[in-house]
Formats: structure tokens, sequence, C-alpha cells
């Protein structure tokens, strides 16, 4: 076991160890109380922004809760999430404008370009992809966004570019990293 | 009492009762597909639904309790249309290739299909992901045929307290099954298949290895011998529609000749080896702690259940010095057969195949554990459960009812009584008990009719005592020690009463543990469905088998003493140490 004292000093890049043992201090607050299975894992969605497979471990054997059942309760409620986010977020609208102008063939380039399904990230933890409802845009569509950046008429044939074009901006010591 | 009126009938029944209860009880029957009596009333599949008076919509009858005055119709228009409704729904997401299924013929969704008379279905469209799940040696999850009833994931939490399945997902999306959808094989399952057993349709069931065997059996170059676990003689007749109960032994025996057996043995023989095995290490234990020679763990568990060994592997590890050393019967026989009777015949362990007999899905688990290898090859090479011989016995056209009885083959084929009571929760100890008791005294376990009656019977734990008397010389040490058992069947109970004894509750020298509720008979592996009034059944079958014998203890088996006197020399001897016992794995729980 690794000190507390050390480990849990709330650095801002904390190791997943320092975050597991953040993560021992909630449990050992909630173990003991009846149904707090649900507010151990939304608290351990905030300290590590997703919930991964050793926090879940974690959890299960901290509420000596079957693991199985650990997952049966994450899988079942959409404000919990496997799978790490992203720096930033890239939204493709599947509004009716947008779907019927393109949208899904969009979505199917970003998949494509980006190598993840929606709901995912990137490997570098730069992208992920998710689907929205309407940006209020419907004139411009198809339409998606990378943060707050709005990008309108997008030609399937444009996301490589568009994609290749962020990393040179944001992430240029990186290049073109997918 | 409650007075109500079902179907024009007036209805009597106590406070509390669900009106699916009271209907059965009025001789109504009310079809249900996810209630199980004894297991679980959770109202999930909406069969049941039946129209009350007054209610504002249909309700579920295995959960809706009685009321006094209430007026229920079982068979309205509504109630006919919703659960014909329900069903057709059911069907409309399920693989529905019964004719290659397992289950064909012994399907509860086929059979209420049937009985509500079902001849289209008219909800076509989008069908769930299908998933197989192969990853165990014991258990095959087809979701494609999951009905979600949740059955299984009663039997797995709340009997075995192992918690392997539970819903993922949600909606159409949803899927019984292991962590985020994933394989048996990657989370806590102690293989026992009691989800099987409690299945109504084809979504889990034991690995198939009939095809195995029957390659084995046409294999000439192969001598293929074959043991039959003390459980399948009491079951294995309700495959042919049987009484649950009727006793088999002899018909199996031909049977399985028939098959094209080389030899027919019997595990009772291991099991009466184990008594022997077990029994010594017991009063070694006793005398080690009792002397204070040495160092040894006590209270001391039972190791013939697979399912348990994996359980106690992963929920306590630490407890794992507390086991038996001792293989399971199935186990000792493959090493026995393997050496002990492979020399007789004159050949090489490699030329032997041993097919077992189980009622149990754990026992496919248990053969391939890289421990039973100590004949220089697997030990057993094939698990077949009661339920893949009687679908083999079928598939070979032989007519089981009307069999000859027959016998079986020799040296490793004869059984005492105490053997045969190794299927019933409670009959180990007994076992143990009639052999230990008597050479330590060297009079006769002082119970009626050699029956331990308070270890016996249905209770989820129970226990006795005795305390020695007048012991030979050589077992003085145990004069005025009052030996104090437990037995325990599930899982669930298993963890109880470990938790008694951790907790400082409850302190005993010898448990024994069986996985499956009733044990054996119980087994993952039994014909469906098994019910406590059949598990009373087998068991008084088993127990009318061992009173029927003269031989009723496993230390006078002449078989036993020919094989300590021909190969192993001594309870826990060298050979016996290096064939007889093994060891274990502590694993996590998550």
């Amino acid at each position: 076991m690794v000190d507390k004292t050390l480990c849990c000093s709330g650095t801002e890049e904390a190791s997943e160890e320092e975050l597991l043992c953040r993560l021992d201090e909630v449990i050992e607050e909630y173990k003991d109380k009846p149904g707090s299975l649900i507010p151990v894992l939304q608290l351990a969605q905030a300290i590590f922004g997703y919930l991964p497979e050793s926090a879940l471990k974690r959890v299960a054997l901290g509420l000596d809760k079957s693991y199985s059942e650990v997952a049966g309760v994450v899988s079942f409620y959409a404000f919990f999430s496997t799978n790490p986010k992203g720096r930033q977020t890239i939204r493709v609208c599947m509004g009716t404008a947008c779907y019927v102008r393109g949208g899904k063939q969009l979505l199917e380039a970003l998949k494509d370009k980006l190598k993840i399904e929606v709901g995912e990230s990137t490997p570098d933890r730069e992208l992920s992809l998710e689907v929205a409802r309407c940006f209020g845009a419907c004139g411009l569509a198809p339409t998606m966004s990378i943060g707050e950046e709005v990008y309108k008429r997008v030609r399937p044939a444009k996301v490589g570019e568009i994609i290749d074009e962020y990393y040179k901006k944001h992430v240029s010591a990186k290049g073109e990293a997918v | 009492m409650v007075k109500l009126t079902i179907d024009n009938e007036v209805v009597e029944v106590a406070e509390g009762t669900t009106i699916l209860a009271a209907a059965r009880r009025a001789g109504i029957r009310i079809p249900t597909l996810c209630y199980l009596e004894d297991v679980q009333a959770i109202g999930a599949c909406r069969v049941c639904m039946v129209e009350v008076e007054g209610a504002r919509s249909l309700v579920a009858s295995c959960v809706a309790p009685v009321s006094e005055g209430m007026v229920v119709h079982t068979n309205s228009k509504k109630a006919r249309a919703a659960r014909k409704m329900v069903v057709e729904l059911i069907l409309s997401d399920h693989t529905g290739d019964c004719q290659v299924c397992d289950r064909n013929d012994d399907c509860e969704l086929q059979a209420l299909a049937s009985d509500l008379g079902i001849r289209d279905i008219s909800y076509p469209g989008e069908k769930s992901k299908r998933i197989v799940d192969d990853s165990t040696p014991a258990l095959v999850r087809d979701t494609a045929k999951c009905v979600l009833c949740r059955r299984c994931i009663t039997v797995c939490a709340d009997t075995q307290s192992v918690g392997g399945i539970f819903p993922q997902g949600r909606g159409f999306a949803t899927v019984i099954g292991p962590a985020f959808a994933g394989d048996l094989d990657d989370i806590v399952c102690v293989q026992c298949g009691q989800c099987a057993a409690v299945c109504p349709v084809g979504a889990i069931s034991e690995r198939d290895h009939v095809q195995e065997v029957w390659g084995a059996l046409d294999d000439p170059t192969k001598t293929v011998v074959v043991q039959t676990a003390p459980a399948i003689r009491a079951a294995l007749g309700e495959c042919f529609g049987l009484e649950p109960g009727t006793l088999v032994t002899g018909r199996m025996v031909t049977a399985l000749r028939r098959l094209g057996f080389d030899a027919v043995f019997d595990t009772n023989f291991a099991a009466d080896l184990t008594i022997m095995e077990e029994g010594h290490e017991l009063l070694t234990r006793l005398k080690e702690a009792l002397t204070g020679e040495g160092d040894v763990a006590l209270p001391m568990f039972t190791s013939c259940s697979p399912g348990w060994i994996k359980y106690i592997e992963y929920f306590y590890p630490d407890m794992l010095d507390n086991l038996s050393t001792c293989k399971s019967p199935q186990q000792m026989f493959g090493a026995i057969a393997k050496t002990y009777y492979a020399q007789k015949i004159g050949k090489k362990p490699e030329d032997m195949i041993v097919v077992s007999i189980m009622p149990c899905t754990a026992k496919k688990y248990e053969a391939q554990r890289p421990e039973m290898r100590d004949s220089g090859v697997q030990d057993v090479d094939y698990v077949l459960t009661t339920r893949e011989l009687g679908r083999m016995i079928t598939e070979a056209g032989i007519d089981f009812v009307n069999l000859p009885d027959g016998k079986q083959d020799s040296p490793i084929g004869l059984g005492s009584g105490a053997a045969d009571i190794f299927a019933n929760t409670g009959g180990v100890m007994e076992a143990a008990l009639r052999t230990a008791w008597e050479v330590v005294t060297g009079r006769e376990l002082p119970f009626d009719n050699l029956h331990v009656t308070p270890v016996a019977g249905l209770d989820g734990i129970k226990e006795a005592s005795a305390t020695f008397t007048d012991c030979q010389p050589e077992w003085s040490f145990l004069e005025g020690v009052t030996a104090k058992v437990a037995v325990a069947h599930g899982l669930g109970n298993a963890r109880e009463l470990i938790e008694k004894i951790r907790a400082g509750e409850a302190a005993y020298h010898f448990i024994e543990i069986m996985t499956c509720p009733g044990g054996c008979i119980g087994g993952g592996g039994q014909p469906r469905m098994t019910t406590d009034a059949i598990r009373k059944k087998r068991i008084e079958a088993i127990y009318k088998e061992d009173e029927g014998k003269t031989l009723r203890k496993s230390h006078m088996n002449p078989e036993i003493t020919q094989v300590y006197e021909e190969f192993l020399g001594a309870p826990l001897g060298e050979l016996s140490h290096k064939l007889l016992h093994t060891k274990y794995t502590p694993r996590t729980k998550v």
C-alpha cells in the first residue's frame, strides 16, 4: 500500500496509483452505508474522468460486490462511461436536417479517419467522438463540432483535412498523430 | 384466511398467498415462465398475468397477493390476449432453431408456445446481438436463446452467493451475463451449472462432450472405461420418463455396456477410497492438533465438490489449508484407472480413455485442471452430465426403461452403501463417520441404522456431535473428545457457515460442503427441473440403495482392501500422496 500522505497530494497530472488511492478514501467513507454503489461510482468517475476497469474492480472489492453486478450498474446508466474522454470532443449532428444531408456518411468518415467508434476516444486521448442532436444550424447541414468550434456543410471527403488541420493547430508537437 | 374467487371457484387461502399459489391450490393452472418454485417469483416475464375485477390493469399472479373478496379471471379474453402477445414478443427475439437445440422437447418456452396455440409470430424485426460464450470447459451460453427470465441470476447470486452473472446494459440491448457481456472464464464462476439447471430454454447448458465420447468408443486403439457418480442412479431414469427417485443402477450399467464401453466401473469404488484417505487425514489432523505435535488447520473441509473448491479458492483463499488434500472420487478413480487398472490389463495410460458420468458441470472443469494428470496424462478424459448420457442412450436407440439389470466390472467397480450416500447432502459426512468411528473405537457408529440423521435432509446448515469413549489404544488421545461436525449445501449456506466460523461464533472439527442444493443429487448436470420435492425423492432413493446393501462401510469394501494390498500400500502412503491427493490455487474475487 502506498503511503496516503504522499500519494493523495491532489496534483493535476495524478498517476493511476494516486487516483486509486483517492478512490480508496471514497470507498472507505461509503462502504458501510446501504445503497452506496451508485454514489461511489459517480465519485469514481469524477476522480478518473471515466470508469476504468482498475477502478471498477477496486469498487467491487471495496464494497464487497460482484464485479459483474458493478458492471451491470455501470452499463445500465448512460451517465457512466468506461471509455476515457479525449481532451476535446467531436460531435456530429444527427438531427433530422443533418441526417438527411449526409450526417451519417460524415460520421462514418470520422470513424474511419480516427479509427474509433462513437463513445470512444483516440489512443492519444486527444479527441472523443460523440453524436449530437441539432446544433440549431439546420440551414448549414450537415454540421459537426470540435470542442467549441462548429464546422458547417461538411462533406465526408473533407473530414481528413479537418482533423489534420486540428492536429497541426493544437497538437503541433505531435504533427499528424492519427 | 382470505376468501377469493378464481375462475368462478371459491378459494380460501392464508393471507399473503399469491394469486398463482392460490390458483394452483385450487387446481387451476396459470402459465408461467420466469417463475420457479423455491427459487424465484419476480413478475419479470408477464406470462402469468391474470385479470382481477376492479384492477386498473392485468396483474402478474406470481407476485400479486390475494385479498378478501378478490375476483380473478385467469382466462378472460383480455388475459388470454395479453399472455399470447407476451409470448409472441419473447419468441420474436428468440432464435427458434428448436430442432437442433439441446432443449428440444425439454424447453419451457417451446411448451408454452405450444400450450398457447401460437402459430404465427407477428412481430418481425430486429433481433438482439448473439453472443455465444464457450470460454469455459463446463458451460456454454447462447444469448440468442435467452428470454431474460433472470432465474440464473437468482441462483448464482442468492443460492450460490457467487454473483457471476447479472443483467448488462439496458432495454433491448440487455444481455444476461458476466461483466460487460464478456466471458464466464473472465469472471468469478465456479462452473457449478446451477444456472443451466434452472434455465427454461437453451441459453445456458453444459458444454456437450457426447461427440468426443463417441469418437473414443469408435477408436479401436483405445480402451475406454466409464465410471458413474453415485447420484446418477437416482436421476437418470427421469431422462426416460421414469418417476423421480427411481433407482436405475442395473439398467444404467447395461446401457453403458451396450454403448460400447470396454469396462463399466463405479465412482462409488473411488468414494470408498476417498473415505479411507480423507478419514485418515482427519484423524491425523486431530491427532496433531490434540497432542500438540504439529500445526494443522481445523476444521477440515471436504474436497469432493469441484464448484466448492473453486469457490473457496476465490472467496476464502486464506483457508485453503483447511481443505482436505484428497482429490474428489472422480479424480481418484481416473488416477487409479490409468495406473493400477492399466497395469493389470497391460495398457499404457495414454492408450486408455476414462469417461465419467457426473451429475455435475464443474466436474468437466475439474477434469482438466493442471493438477489432475498424475498418471502422466489427463486422468479423466471426458465428463458427461446425466443429461448428456440420457441423450447418448436415446441417440443409440436403446430402450432404457425395459433394459435388464447389469453389474459393474471388477476390480474398481464395487462400492459400499457409504459410497452411495455421497450423492446426498450429509452423505460424505455420514460415510466418513461410519469408518472413522469404527477405526477409533472398534465399534459401529452409534446411530440408528448407521444414519447420522441430524446432518441429513434439506436444511441449509446442519450439525452433529459425538463423544469418543473406550477408544482403541492408538487413538487414546481422543478419549472423551467431543467431535463436532457441520454440513452445508448450496454455496450461500457454505458462506454463511464460514462467516460464522470466522467470527468465532461456531467451531467444528470436520465440515462437509456440497456446492449444489441437496448435494450431488441436485447437481447442475441432472435432469431438469430439480425442485425440492424432486430432491427429496432422489435423496430417499439413494438411502434406499445404501440400506439395500450388506456392504455399508467403506473400509469393509474388499476391492478397497485389494487396491491397498496390491498397489497403494496404506492410506496416506507415498503412492496415495502422489495419485490421490492434490493442492489448491488461491484466486482473486475480481
